[in-house]
């Protein structure tokens, strides 16, 4: 109906096909509202954006309003409102890929495209922007070039990169994948390597493909938690809560269907671990949730992988189909009768908040990725409001692992309260980037002695929401009794500025804020600028003690993991590089954020006079 | 209501609640005051403002959206928590563009009237200057956003009381918007009756031609500090002192 009316109404065509590409994306979807990320993004593959009319349209095919639509696409950083190039480039913003020159190829990608960064070419081929972190700290600079990943960029290979993308043939839709689909262009550098440098005795020990299912299949469901539970198996997206508690909550919730989330978001900037074992051992991921899926009576699980890892999916989903052909997804799986389990890959759209865990439930629903208040906790309500678990990618390798080998055999390992092993990405200054699986207890001395770099100035672990540690602390261990991380280490070389990094990680928190609550929203804002005043050397030690406490506000008034965190690039560097803020302070008792002589400068030349009153400093 | 009553403790008073009530429903009825801004008592509770965090069992947590249970030991009135509450009010009075002597709201602004009572008399926060758009489309309705404090009290009362769902949000962080249903207001089915045109504790969503009809001086808030209403109901119940 709807499509009719537009095309009668326009002499042009193409407001009806764009409601066509709506109507298709939507019935693919199932008319699903909750289904609204896929829709938009297959939308936005067909069209190159989300024009107007097709909010429009896609509210009218699900029922809903346009202001609902509108919410969730201007939430994501990968959901486009406005038209752009037919090739969107976008360079990776970190301190790792700046360290390695990624200002110098974005200057090159300037040069070849012919516009700056932040803009797109008149001829509609090309659009050039920065994006935060997108897991490739061990290979950067990198770039992702609509949906394909570009590593180890050297300024000269932009220009070889535009050259052939301007040779791609012109088709309707946009080339997700420019040069790995066989259609289009080939492009040098979209190798993305592994990085796996050191497999350990856990994650990489090798299970055949569903042994761990089929080991958890000769216990009951009360078994494989009691299991876990024993194995004292905890988080491993850092946070470190008991992975059998949380399956013991969620299995003893009362619901119509339990659901099992892997956490496939690895949003901290510097961690590509998660990335390492979807490519590697991806069936040791699905082994897990499907173990999680017999423990808990769960017949649906998703996988939510970021938006970035997009290029994933296609292999992931071949694996998925692989094991529908080998019984291990689908009804009756190992020929149990009545265990039913399968698994959706669902993909994000560019939101760091969505790794937490209530956040990555809204997405998976289809709305914008603002967190939940809890309680109720999402192993009571979570997807759909049904009782879910929510659990990381490696978290699933070791509950594979457990089942295959035993509880006592996992706790062998690690410290007391930290069982098992850790994967590490490390990158930054050092000559071996890359996957590290260590045993939980091990220092960062050691761990730097192990990568190479035992002159490190400064380790940044956990990444942003982590702590900046200096050499006075390397003997601190990983583990949760001490230093607990997700496994992201960035190695800071002699030379390197730690409030330099400490700003760029504030600008990420204010580019990755959900702006839901007020502390985060305007405070990680108000963070960045009084680190700025510091940087720009109008800082005084009043500056210092006030930004000191607006963290402390920021940290204990947000709502969620990533305000609570977004004040610690700040206030760890306070505190464990105090020589780096005295050494920029300035000894007045007060200076204006701005100097009035420079702000006047124009103005003071265009009138050739001095401004009234005595020695304004600076 | 349902079940037994309990009892929990906030600041050491004894407060009786009913199961299923949130901290801020219990301690409303019972005549305490917890600063609050993006809550109403008449539509779910959505913890964007967090100015009604309070310690609970030593764990923080906003009063609006935690559930009371027996025996709960709540701190709020302290000088710790006032103090993050008000630097929160600071923050969102540099957010946006707030100028109380000629918003015709002041007086009966809780935005306003939760900097006085929290002791805040002029933010030292950077101002930030954001750029809002304007909406005076509507016949009867004006939208000045530069007031708006996204406490969503609009986006929720449209959608669940005047079921419109004529608000919503637009943008994440702190480019975030309220949003309309269409390009102007008057393309909307809003009516002055709305619901969702009476919730806003700013000088957001106004109706055209009421702002002076109570001067100033004579508004809610220069009669008596915010919270007065809540805690008048507890100076007729003295026995309930529990220090």
């Amino acid at each position: 109906m709807q499509t009719e009316r537009g095309a009668a109404a326009t002499p042009s065509n193409a407001p009806s096909a764009t409601r066509s590409v709506v109507g298709d994306a939507v019935k693919v979807a199932g008319s699903d509202r909750s289904r609204l990320m896929d829709i938009v993004q297959s939308v936005q593959v067909q069209l190159g954006f989300v024009p107007d009319e097709a909010i429009r349209a896609i509210a009218d095919a699900l029922g809903i309003h346009g202001v609902e639509v509108e919410d969730m696409v201007s939430f994501y950083a990968f959901l486009t409102r406005e038209p752009k190039g037919r090739f969107h480039i976008r360079l990776s913003k970190t301190p790792i890929s700046f360290m390695k020159g990624a200002r110098d190829i974005a200057r090159a990608f300037e040069t070849a495209v012919g516009v700056p960064m932040g803009s797109m070419s008149s001829d509609g081929m090309f659009s050039l922007d920065w994006t935060n972190d997108i897991g490739m700290a061990d290979q950067e600079p990198a770039a992702l070039i609509n949906g394909t990943v570009v590593t180890n960029l050297a300024p000269v290979d932009a220009e070889t990169i535009v050259a052939a993308l301007r040779q791609a043939p012109a088709t309707s839709a946009l080339p997700l994948f420019p040069g790995l689909d066989g259609q289009g262009p080939s492009l040098p550098r979209t190798r993305v390597a592994s990085s796996l440098i050191q497999p350990g005795p856990i994650i990489f020990s090798r299970g055949g493909r569903g042994d761990g299912v089929r080991a958890a299949l000769t216990l009951t469901p009360d078994q494989v938690i009691e299991q876990v539970t024993r194995s004292k198996l905890r988080g491993r997206g850092g946070a470190g809560f008991p992975t059998g508690l949380k399956w013991k909550l969620c299995r003893q919730s009362i619901g119509d269907a339990h659901h099992v989330v892997c956490n496939g978001d690895e949003g901290e900037p510097g961690t590509f671990k998660d990335r390492v074992l979807l490519t590697e051992i991806p069936d040791a991921v699905f082994d897990g949730m499907t173990i999680a899926g017999y423990a808990l009576g769960a017949r649906h699980g998703l996988v939510y992988l970021r938006g970035e890892y997009a290029y994933l999916r296609s292999s992931l989903q071949a694996v998925l189909d692989d094991r529908r052909r080998l019984g291990l997804q689908g009804k009756n799986i190992c020929g149990r009768e009545g265990f039913d389990f399968d698994i959706r890959i669902q993909l994000g759209a560019g939101a760091y908040v969505c790794g937490e865990e209530s956040s990555l439930i809204e997405s998976l629903e289809g709305k914008r990725g603002a967190p939940r208040d809890r309680p109720p906790f999402p192993t009571d309500r979570g997807y759909h409001q049904q009782p879910t678990a929510v659990d990381n990618v490696e978290s699933y390798v070791c509950a594979t692992r457990i089942m295959e080998n035993g509880a006592e055999w996992f706790v062998g390992y690690g410290t007391r309260e930290s069982a098992g092993t850790k994967l590490v990405s490390v990158s930054g200054d050092c000559p071996h980037p890359g996957v590290y699986e260590v045993p939980f207890g091990i220092t960062v001395n050691e761990l730097l002695d192990m990568v190479g770099s035992p002159e490190a100035a400064f380790v940044q672990v956990s990444g942003p929401s982590g702590q900046c540690v200096a050499p006075k602390d390397y003997g601190r261990r990983i583990g949760f009794e001490d230093l607990a991380t997700g496994g992201s280490i960035m190695v800071f070389g002699p030379g390197r500025d730690v409030l330099d990094v400490a700003h760029q990680f504030s600008e990420f928190f204010v580019e990755e804020s959900c702006g839901w609550c007020t502390p985060c929203r305007v405070g990680t804002t108000l963070l960045k600028e009084g680190l700025e005043k510091i940087l720009a050397d109008r800082g005084t030690l009043a500056d210092v003690t006030a930004l000191e406490a607006l963290g402390g506000t920021v940290t204990r008034m947000s709502r969620c993991g990533l305000g609570q965190t977004a004040a610690n690039p700040i206030l760890t560097t306070m505190r464990n590089f105090p020589q780096a803020y005295e050494a920029r302070l300035r000894p007045e008792p007060f200076l204006p954020r701005v100097s009035l002589r420079e702000a006047m400068r124009e103005a003071i030349a265009v009138q050739g006079r001095e401004p009234v009153g005595e020695g304004e400093q600076v | 209501m349902s079940g037994e009553t309990f009892t929990f403790t906030v600041d050491g008073v004894e407060i009786e609640a009913f199961p299923g009530q949130t901290i801020i429903q219990a301690c409303d009825a019972a005549g305490v005051y917890i600063p609050r801004l993006c809550y109403h008592p008449d539509l779910e509770p959505a913890g964007h403002c967090r100015v009604c965090t309070c310690k609970i069992d030593g764990r923080r947590s906003s009063a609006c959206t935690m559930p009371a249970s027996r025996g709960m030991v709540v701190e709020s009135n302290t000088a710790e928590l006032n103090a993050d509450r008000r630097t929160v009010i600071e923050m969102l009075f540099v957010e946006g563009n707030h100028f109380c002597p000629y918003c015709e709201k002041s007086g009966d602004c809780e935005l306003q009237a939760l900097a006085y009572r929290l002791g805040l008399a002029a933010p030292e926060l950077p101002y930030q200057w954001p750029h809002r758009e304007l909406d005076a489309s509507h016949p009867d309705i004006f939208i000045d956003r530069n007031r708006c404090v996204l406490c969503s009290r609009c986006i929720r009362a449209s959608r669940t009381e005047d079921g419109k769902t004529v608000f919503g949000f637009e943008r994440r962080g702190i480019h975030m918007r309220l949003n309309i249903d269409a390009k102007a207001l008057d393309e909307t089915n809003i009516a002055a009756a709305d619901k969702a045109v009476h919730v806003c504790p700013v000088g957001c969503i106004v109706i055209k031609r009421t702002g002076y009809r109570t001067p100033y001086g004579s508004r809610r808030f220069d009669q008596a500090p915010i919270g007065s209403d809540i805690e008048v109901k507890r100076a007729h119940h003295p026995a309930k002192e529990g220090r």
